[in-house]
């Protein structure tokens, strides 16, 4: 079985984002790292064949040279290559969902496991387009996934709005992970030595997609208002005269 | 036929009351755009049973796609209706919320239909010329403005953004609309939902949420503390990421990032410190009230009123507190 890892490099989620003075997000001090959530979907990827199945587990990542390290270090939790599409503008998922697509169509996997967002942008819509390209089935915010008798066939638990959803899809097929999935394992050196010397290949965007005509654009970007703090009550009838006299919500 | 269409979100049975967000946001737009809109709902074969209280928002029309092959609907065999009905009505704008539905289906009518998508809106730029929309990033720490280039795409929009949609005298025209389910996708099957019975208001739009954290420790005494709170207040209950994980509360309750986003009028953050991922959720509540131990937690540079206290007995004084008081 082959399963085919999208990941993106997106800002440490612990990191605090800020503005510089053109209006972009200020990269200087950022900590780069895998968005969380494909990190979860490699994770799985690895258990998966962990748990006994022949697996090879490709990483594709698109965007600029400095995305090679975030590649590596997918190396390093398990993928036996790597992809990486050279692109200097990956902010429309659906030029990226073109872009994962023929990849797919050459690397032909059997499952393309992903995050069910980059944390980002939060569009949340890289993983249904693909799947609406290829005509495959897709299991959303995956908090449990069983491969079923003859790999063909795989049982997913949804993380729903009204609690959890179970499907049963036909490989091949669009998974995307939530939270719960599992829990990434720690990188040891070894791993992380050994990943240099797995096979890491360059791709160009504009040779494997055409890039339509913009729909969509960047405009602008502002950091919301900073709440203000408010004070410190004494005690709990403090708080409830205050919640009832001066903001009036009991 | 409206070139807007909004795609009301349906388990096959029954119209979920979130709805009202993408009603109110399609109210917003078509009042811009200076067109109309139609409703759209995709059930099993009673569905049209539940359109009666959707007709009243001033929709040019309700299309009710009635099939069993929509019992439960799943991703791909919506995407494919959809997809359908928007390709013979020559629909360009297709409209929905941002809940688990919304980012499951309407990503992939975007892709079929190929058409750019702004997801979770939260604003609409009012100059009919900019096709300007404001979204969230970065866990909310960075605002986004999108610009369109046609009048055309899809939405997905955070419930707590649009409210109250504005109700019309005359009942909109449902017309029942007809499938071809042959060539419906069949590679996915529905197997089941467990769903927890619901007696207290939705989370996203109740009036009141008290939410809890790990310092809670097990399930019953969340239940006890956090939910006997809420019930107090005719609330609903929220969770953190970590409550959820060390199986405190269940994952339809977190609230942040990647849960639920809530903006009730009243926030009770109770044993939460306050992550970035957290705050995302809740930050845009009218009033936020914080209980913790750690007089350092980030929650207080949020919250209106803190008090640094033992949740587990300063929430039930203040439970108590709250219902003598209304008892009055």
């Amino acid at each position: 079985m082959k399963i085919l890892v999208p990941v993106k490099r997106v800002p440490d989620p612990y990191g605090k984002v800020s503005l510089d003075a053109q209006g972009e997000v200020d990269a200087a001090d950022l900590k780069w790292v895998v968005n969380p959530f494909d990190e979860i979907a490699l994770e799985e990827a690895v258990r998966i064949r962990e748990g006994g199945a022949d697996v090879e587990i490709v990483a594709v990542s698109v965007g600029a040279t400095d995305t090679e390290p975030i590649l590596r270090t997918a190396l390093a939790m398990g993928a036996d290559r790597a992809l990486l599409i050279l692109d200097d503008d990956p902010s429309d998922p659906r030029w990226v969902a073109s872009l994962l697509h023929s990849v797919v169509v050459r690397e032909q996997p059997d499952m393309i496991l992903m995050g069910k967002q980059a944390i980002d942008d939060d569009n949340s819509q890289v993983g249904p387009r693909l799947a609406a390209r290829l005509e495959y089935p897709q299991a959303t915010f995956a908090s449990k996934m069983t491969l079923l008798g003859d790999s063909r066939r795989v049982r997913v638990v949804r993380e729903v709005d009204s609690g959890q959803e179970t499907l049963e899809i036909t490989l091949p097929a669009v998974i995307t992970t939530d939270l719960r999935l599992n829990e990434p394992r720690y990188v040891a050196l070894p791993a992380i030595l050994k990943a240099r010397a797995k096979p890491l290949e360059r791709l160009t965007g504009a040779d494997l997609a055409t890039r339509p005509a913009a729909q969509i654009r960047i405009v602008g970007r502002s950091m919301p208002p900073a709440r203000k703090a408010g004070r410190k009550v004494g005690s709990v009838t403090e708080l409830v005269s205050a919640l009832r006299d001066e903001a009036g919500v009991i | 036929m409206a070139g807007i269409v909004v795609l009301l979100e349906s388990d096959g049975s029954h119209i979920a009351e979130s709805n009202v967000a993408a009603l109110r946001f399609a109210q917003d737009l078509a009042s811009i755009w200076q067109t109309d809109f139609d409703l759209l709902v995709i059930g099993g074969a009673d569905i049209g049973s539940q359109i009666e209280p959707w007709q009243k928002y001033g929709a040019a029309s309700v299309q009710v796609i009635a099939n069993s092959a929509f019992d439960h609907p799943t991703a791909d065999k919506i995407a494919a209706a959809c997809d359908q009905m928007m390709k013979s009505s020559g629909a360009s704008t297709l409209i929905g919320g941002a809940t688990t539905f919304g980012k499951d289906v309407l990503p992939r009518i975007a892709e079929k239909r190929e058409l750019p998508m702004v997801s979770d809106v939260i604003g609409i730029d009012a100059d009919p010329s900019h096709l300007r929309f404001v979204r969230p990033t970065y866990a909310g720490n960075i605002t986004t403005t999108i610009e369109l280039a046609q009048r055309s795409a899809v939405f997905s929009v955070r419930l707590s953004a649009f409210r109250n949609p504005m109700t019309h005298e005359s009942a909109s025209k449902a017309s029942a609309v007809g499938i071809d389910t042959s060539t419906l996708p069949n590679r996915t099957d529905w197997i089941s939902l467990e769903a927890a019975a619901r007696m207290r208001p939705e989370l996203t739009s109740a009036r009141a949420v008290v939410s809890g954290g790990r310092p809670l420790r097990d399930a019953e005494t969340f239940e006890r503390l956090i939910g006997g709170l809420a019930d107090t207040l005719q609330g609903a209950v929220g969770a953190t990421r970590a409550a959820v994980d060390s199986g405190i509360a269940p994952n339809e309750l977190q609230v942040g990032q990647t849960g639920k986003v809530v903006a009730p009028d009243l926030y009770i953050a109770a044993g939460i410190s306050g992550s970035v991922q957290h705050l995302a959720g809740m930050k845009d509540s009218r009033v936020i009230v914080a209980i913790n131990t750690d007089p350092d937690a980030p929650i207080f540079s949020v919250a209106d009123y803190g008090l640094v206290a033992d949740l587990h007995q300063a929430i039930p004084e203040l439970t108590e507190a709250i219902r003598s008081g209304s008892n009055k």
